[in-house]
């Protein structure tokens, strides 16, 4: 049976005030999966993320966060859905002025009643769950780039998101914390269910983690490929596909 | 609900019906030691997050071989091993209090290392300067007209503000004195020889702390931030010749044009006040200022915009250039940069008027 779709676009355009980057952009997300974003560098990738997390206005067309049509979504509405995302940023994104557990503690507290008490439990579970347990106390300077960025995550997870959107995760990682990183994103998906949104050009993730995928073709500048990656991989549906993920090895029709 | 029971040497939790985080897991701590802990869930009608979160903190602490939990529910076991799956970090012994004459040496190391530090910044500084003399320093002449750009006539209104209030405010204060001996004409020539000799050098060096000094500080502070200074020296450019000499030379170029302007403004505040609300006529005015304006009083002035100048982006650069990597050491930054240039200029002002003093000027 199909899944409902959690995040759904149709033919949406994404760019800056005057510059289009992308456009005729459609694709579905459904509930609990591992949708990977994927194209070469300055392709428009983290401009779609930042499209559809809300930072930036999309140029055209319309998309869809949990059935609200987020274009024509209220301010209430909008909030409702940043209540139910979580958002992993590049380095980590913690403010260095405060220490691990009131990083991941502030979305608790701004969008909770819970007692001081009961946010500690919650904090202390969550960088649990990141195997940051113990860490409480620790600024963002006195940890590693991996530590960050697993506490980055827990703060994503304070308010158990539907969604959860990771820019670049691999970036600045040495192979192993990348690979932990990895299975940590599995992790949580399986436990908790979680819709998992990923940016990236890494094709060991893109190869471990991606149930779903799309391929932003610059050369188009649209979509030019979805799916599975191991399947595109074995299938590649052109020569850009096949290029990417084969880390430029040379096309020929009828490759495999 | 929750039932626990003590068999032999296992404490057993049988949770049942609704889980959501509002029960108590009511076991001693004492209890805990040594026991092995067994969870089992009957008949869960349903549970959410916030029990798994209360199991994890009964539990987080009991070693990974004591406890078992097979029989709760699927999700519950999946979050409660991924939560579980790493011991806690040994927190760190509290580091006790050094001693009080060992706190005295570390404070005097540390006043000591930063003499040192700003010492060889300034030494750097002046050599660069030697440098460019001779030709040799590196710089963009692009980055120079930049920081010309925004130090001079950008800061042109708001010293001329500034200053015509200063000259203003004096003006007014010492009238209400001078008027009760009937010698409100003198005010003209107070205004004009302290603002000529030391109040626009001060004004304009204020101002200057706040806008440029500031910018410098936090621009520098960014560039550490983002590893460019770190590329700089990796390409073997002087940070000290490539940023800081543009900066001096911008403050050097503009402070004496400034400090003109304040002086300037300072005494047209000063007249505005005896012209409109003290009847003395312009002609008299401008007179008096003329008589009492003498190059010696405005040199001295333009003196200590220069010296004044070289502290602002000195203490800027040097605050900027010993940044942190986070976003709070640029805000640290560019606080001490305003705070020590002022410091400094005042400390200055105090050695220029006892040694110009002392020489008779």
């Amino acid at each position: 049976m199909k899944k409902e779709p959690i995040l759904r676009a149709e033919n949406l355009s994404i760019g800056y005030e005057g510059k289009i980057i992308m456009k005729d952009l459609s694709f579905e997300i459904p509930k609990g999966d591992i949708f990977i974003i994927m194209g070469g560098s300055g392709c428009g990738k983290s401009t779609l993320l930042r499209t559809l997390t809300g930072l930036i206005p999309a140029q055209a067309g319309q998309f869809w966060v949990r059935g609200v049509d987020f274009m024509q979504a209220s301010k209430q509405e909008k909030l409702e859905i940043s209540k139910h995302s979580g958002i992993l940023y590049q380095s980590g994104a913690l403010f260095s002025s405060m220490t691990l557990a009131e990083n991941v503690a502030l979305p608790l507290q701004q969008y909770t009643s819970y007692l001081p008490d009961k946010i500690r439990q919650i904090v202390a579970f969550k960088l649990a769950l990141v195997g940051l347990s113990g860490y409480e106390d620790y600024y963002p300077s006195e940890i590693s780039g991996g530590m960050r960025k697993r506490a980055g995550l827990a703060r994503a997870l304070a308010l158990d998101p539907e969604i959860v959107y990771f820019d670049e995760p691999s970036a600045g990682l040495d192979p192993i914390s990348s690979k932990n990183l990895d299975d940590l994103i599995l992790e949580i998906n399986k436990t908790l269910g979680t819709t998992i949104i990923v940016v990236t050009h890494e094709l060991p993730s893109i190869f471990a983690i991606g149930k779903n995928s799309i391929f932003l073709d610059k050369t188009v500048h649209t979509i030019s490929a979805g799916g599975n990656p191991n399947e595109l991989l074995k299938n590649p549906p052109n020569k850009q596909v096949y290029e990417f993920l084969t880390r430029g090895e040379k096309y020929e029709k009828g490759t495999k | 609900m929750i039932e626990i029971k003590t068999e032999g040497n296992s404490i057993i939790c049988i949770f049942e019906g609704v889980l959501d985080g509002a029960q108590h897991i009511d076991i001693p701590l004492a209890e805990l030691n040594n026991k092995k802990i067994q969870l089992i869930g009957k008949n869960i009608t349903s549970w959410n997050t916030d029990f798994v979160i209360l199991l994890f903190n009964t539990f987080k602490n009991i070693p990974k071989d004591h406890i078992t939990y097979s029989q709760l529910p699927e999700g519950m076991r999946q979050l409660l091993r991924l939560a579980l799956q790493t011991a806690p970090k040994e927190p760190e012994t509290a580091k006790s209090r050094p001693p009080f004459l060992e706190r005295v040496g570390g404070w005097g190391l540390s006043v000591w290392s930063s003499i040192k530090k700003g010492g060889l910044f300034v030494c750097g500084s002046v050599a660069s300067w030697g440098r460019q003399l001779c030709g040799k320093a590196v710089y963009r002449s692009k980055d120079f007209w930049l920081v010309l750009g925004d130090c001079g006539p950008k800061s042109m209104a708001i010293v001329s503000l500034i200053s015509f209030m200063v000259g203003l405010i004096l003006s007014f204060v010492s009238a209400i004195q001078l008027k009760t001996f009937g010698a409100q004409i003198y005010v003209a020539s107070l205004v004009t020889i302290a603002m000529t000799r030391i109040m626009g050098a001060i004004m304009t060096g204020i101002i200057m702390a706040g806008r440029t000094g500031a910018s410098y500080a936090a621009t520098i502070g960014t560039m550490q931030v983002n590893e460019e200074l770190d590329a700089l020296q990796t390409m073997g450019i002087s940070r000290t010749d490539f940023l800081v000499l543009p900066r001096i030379n911008a403050l050097l170029l503009s402070m004496p044009i400034l400090v003109l302007l304040a002086d300037f403004m300072g005494i047209l505040g000063g007249c505005c006040v005896c012209v409109l609300f003290w009847d003395i006529p312009l002609a008299e005015y401008i007179k008096y200022s003329v008589n009492s304006f003498s190059i010696g009083h405005f040199l001295v002035g333009i003196l200590h915009g220069l010296v004044f100048g070289l502290i602002i982006t000195l203490c800027g650069c040097y605050f900027g250039v010993n940044c942190g990597r986070n976003a709070d050491s640029v805000g640290t930054a560019t606080t001490n940069a305003v705070v020590y240039s002022i410091v400094w200029m005042i400390v200055m002002t105090g050695l220029l008027t006892v040694i110009l003093n002392s020489l008779g000027v």
